[in-house]
């Protein structure tokens, strides 16, 4: 009896050190470590650069030779609807296939437990329009953002795709998006800046502990670029940049984010 | 000591103490505001002008690192002589002579510009150089390699160092130097300037003559003293076989098709050829082309659309007049300010 008295109270005491655990006193005045991961995926298979060989509903058949995307404007939102928004300056970044080091955004956020994410894919106006001396980091033209700006247009790149597909007519076969628009600056223009908020509650929620390290696991489905809201035919917008057509690859892109699960 | 020596040494002497006074002269003076203009646009307070920052954006302005191969500088094509056009060459010429599509603009009075670019597709002047050298048939160069260029060389670490204090070649500092330069290049001095400020000139009967019929015909858009409004219109010009659309390209809205920047006049004497694309060489076919040849089209500048034949009628007499006033706006001092020129 002793013993088994001796036992409870070991066991009493591992439940209600693990309910502590659970129910946590968050201290959201220090702050730990968060990591966004973009696993970028096609329909079921992951994302092969180069080698992968991926067929859309048009029947039309492609590889992937580059995909570069900004993330930016991120904030999370508590179960009590409290709002955590990342500082604007530490908030931009380009996730690029095949580039170990570019694949996740890394965060410093207050302790808690998070219900839903938001982000947003490319860069706001404001930030399009700020004084070259703010356009470092993620932002440098000469640096991360090399090749994902234009000179002619001032603008940043939003998204951009390129690759093969035997549907495509132009020269290598060749297919590229290159997707931005922040809306314009003196005239109205397109604006392609898309908001996506997911709920992270089905796939479990990060619980941010000093000390710790959590992970938010988002799968980015490449072939809802070509088919979510629209169908998009290579053969018939074998390259699409600053034209009207980029509104609807940008709709459809933006259906492409799904959250997996969170690594606490 | 001879004679014929002794003078030789006043001479020598005369001529060393002419130098120092020049020197001397030349103390750099920064950004002035010419007496008739209006303020500037520019944003000096994030890039107030410095000698050492000036003299760095010049020193890059004529250096073909910025271009792929090394070959082609923004000097290349923006000439002082032609008040930094492209004299003689209807669309720009660039790297491994490639061709553009469209006349490589004058760079003067910069500063009271709100867009650059025919279409009007860069809207800070610190974001304007990225526009040539990323073109392929331009420079044809990454600002990734351009900085690793620069930051590989010799004497820009220091002289970087020197102007904006920082220990690495940024992006901003690269930025920021060349704007210097462009600011510095103001056109005000034309005989135009001077009888505006009453500087003791006067318009001759023929040039008085022409400025009436320019302030009646033509100041609604080349408003003085800029001689831009910088608006963008369409003034007519037939689309040839590339079927440029002008800022259209920059907005995809329908009413900018075929619309472009309003060119300043100053120092048209230098400038030819004329309109986006070079397609007319002497001033007189311009005025030709305004007096009879305007194309009707929907986006069509209302302005050019008063009388019941589009265009601006103009007798000969009148183009006479209007080529004696706009003559008033030759700078030949900015042609040849020795502090805008390749050191």
């Amino acid at each position: 009896m002793k013993h088994i008295l001796y036992t409870a109270a070991i066991a009493l005491l591992v439940f209600s050190s693990c309910k502590k655990d659970n129910t946590n006193e968050y201290n959201s005045n220090i702050k730990g470590e968060l990591s966004i991961e973009f696993d970028n995926i096609v329909g079921g298979e992951n994302l092969a650069l180069n080698t992968g060989s991926y067929t859309n509903s048009t029947g039309e058949t492609y590889k992937i030779t580059t995909l570069k995307y900004f993330i930016s404007n991120i904030s999370l939102e508590k179960a009590d609807g409290t709002t955590y928004t990342v500082p604007q300056n530490d908030s931009y970044f380009l996730i690029e296939e095949g580039n170990e080091d570019a694949d996740h955004a890394s965060l410093e956020v207050p302790e808690g437990e998070y219900k839903s994410l938001t982000f947003m894919i490319g860069v706001d106006s404001l930030r399009n329009t700020k004084d070259v001396s703010e356009r470092t980091g993620a932002l440098d033209p000469a640096g991360t953002a090399n090749g994902m700006y234009w000179g002619w247009n001032s603008g940043y790149i939003f998204f951009k795709i390129e690759g093969t597909s035997t549907a495509s007519t132009a020269d290598g076969n060749t297919f590229m998006y290159h997707i931005g628009g922040f809306g314009g600056y003196s005239s109205p223009t397109i604006n392609n800046i898309k908001i996506i908020t997911l709920n992270l509650v089905p796939g479990g929620t990060p619980k941010i502990h000093n000390g710790k390290e959590s992970n938010i696991h988002l799968m980015v489905d490449i072939a809802k670029l070509f088919d979510s809201q629209s169908h998009i035919s290579i053969k018939e917008h074998a390259a699409v940049m600053f034209n009207p057509y980029s509104t609807t690859i940008a709709d459809n892109y933006a259906t492409m984010f799904r959250h997996d699960h969170t690594e606490n | 000591m001879p004679k014929k020596y002794r003078l030789g040494l006043i001479i020598l002497i005369s001529v060393i103490y002419a130098c120092n006074k020049d020197i001397i002269a030349e103390k750099f003076a920064g950004f002035k505001n010419p007496a008739n203009f209006p303020q500037p646009v520019y944003h000096f307070s994030t890039n107030e002008i410095t000698q050492s920052k000036f003299e760095l954006g010049r020193k890059l302005f004529y250096d073909p690192i910025l271009s792929r191969n090394n070959t082609i500088s923004c000097g290349s094509c923006h000439i002082q002589t032609s008040a930094f056009s492209h004299h003689g060459h209807n669309v720009s010429h660039g790297i491994d002579d490639k061709l553009g599509t469209r006349n490589a603009p004058a760079i003067m009075n910069l500063a009271w510009y709100t867009s650059f670019m025919w279409d009007g597709g860069v809207f800070d002047l610190d974001l304007q150089p990225v526009a040539p050298l990323t073109n392929h048939v331009e420079m044809d160069e990454t600002m990734e390699n351009a900085l690793k260029k620069l930051k590989a060389s010799a004497d820009y670490p220091s002289l970087f160092n020197k102007a904006f204090g920082e220990q690495e070649i940024t992006t901003a500092a690269v930025l920021k130097a060349l704007s210097q330069f462009m600011l510095m290049c103001v056109s005000s001095n034309s005989k135009y300037d001077s009888v505006m400020r009453g500087e003791g000139k006067t318009f001759s009967t023929e040039e008085e003559k022409g400025y009436k019929l320019f302030q009646e015909k033509c100041s609604s858009c080349h408003k003085e003293p800029l001689f831009t409004d910088n608006s963008f219109r369409n003034n007519g010009l037939a689309p040839t076989s590339i079927d440029d659309k002008g800022r259209q390209l920059v907005t995809l809205n329908e009413q900018d098709a075929y619309t472009f920047k309003v060119p300043s006049l100053r120092n048209l004497s230098y400038t030819a050829p004329y309109m986006h694309d070079g397609r007319f060489y002497t001033l007189e076919a311009v005025l030709e082309y305004y007096n009879s040849k305007v194309q009707q089209s929907p986006t069509l500048d209302p302005l050019l659309k008063k009388e019941t034949v589009s265009g601006i009628r103009l007798t000969d007499e009148e183009k006479n007049y209007l080529l004696a006033f706009l003559k008033t706006l030759d700078d030949t001092s900015f042609l040849k300010d020795k502090k805008l020129s390749e050191q």
